[in-house]
């Protein structure tokens, strides 16, 4: 029987994805760096951090990792019996973990910070929203950065 | 230092505003070498504060993965006539302020 295209196409994906898998199995894909949850730890303490409530947007492909725009929002009342005190944002692969610590109060009204970040690598970006009940939450993002920033030379 | 503030110059008593603000910095991140191998000390804006007729409404601690000229964007409810008072701090005593007013009806 001669071999079609599909059979071709098939067998060649194949081939293409054992021969990669190797490489992709060195990097451990949801493997969190120990610096990360050490800088999460600093500010959660032992509490349980919960996943929901955080919206992330930040572009999932960036070029150019010096200036990445970033807002984190918090779904919250915020009223002084239940609002968001503080968001957290740390990334995996640059120098250091932290990115930045904002503190809100009950007449912020709405639960949301904007501001420009840098990426120095292809890496995860964690934001947590600490609530009044001192609740934690938490949302993560992967983002593809196809220039770093951070560390390049300085002419 | 030159700083960009947006306030709306006025509000309905209750409305939730958004104020951004922006400054220029070089936000050096302490990791970057120069081409002959020297490290580029750190100098970084490491925390910012608004302040609404004296009240602290938002402040952040600001890290080298802040990008430079540090733009924030932030809400708060508008109370009152008064005024905003900005201030940025970091590195090598670096400090600086800015101001706004806002009307409330």
């Amino acid at each position: 029987m001669p071999t079609t295209r599909r059979q071709f196409l098939h067998l060649a994906g194949g081939v293409t994805a054992a021969g990669t898998l190797p490489i992709v199995s060195l990097r451990p894909l949801q493997a969190t760096p120990a610096m990360l949850t050490t800088a999460i730890r600093n500010v959660v303490g032992e509490a349980q951090i919960r996943t929901g409530r955080v919206k992330l947007d930040i572009p999932p492909l960036v070029e150019n990792g010096n200036t990445v725009p970033m807002t984190v929002s918090v779904t919250s009342p915020m009223t002084a019996a239940e609002h968001v005190k503080s968001i957290h944002v740390f990334n995996e692969k640059n120098p250091q973990p932290n990115i930045g610590n904002f503190y809100l109060t009950p007449s912020s009204g709405r639960a949301q910070v904007s501001t420009r970040i840098r990426l120095a690598d292809t890496q995860k970006v964690v934001a947590i929203a600490r609530l009044s009940d001192d609740t934690f939450w938490q949302i993560a993002a992967e983002i593809v950065v196809t220039l770093a920033a951070c560390t390049e030379e300085m002419n | 230092m030159a700083a960009l503030i947006n306030v709306p110059a006025k509000a309905r008593r209750g409305d939730v505003i958004e104020i951004r603000a922006l400054t220029s910095h070089i936000m050096e991140t302490g990791f970057r070498h120069t081409a002959d191998g020297k490290l580029v000390p750190r100098d970084i804006i490491t925390s910012f504060a608004c302040r609404y007729n004296g009240a602290e409404i938002f402040r952040a601690d600001l890290f080298p993965a802040i990008a430079a000229n540090p733009y924030l964007s932030f809400f708060t409810v508008a109370k009152e006539s008064g005024k905003f008072e900005f201030e940025w701090t970091g590195d090598n005593g670096y400090s600086s302020t800015a101001s706004a007013s806002i009307t409330v009806e």
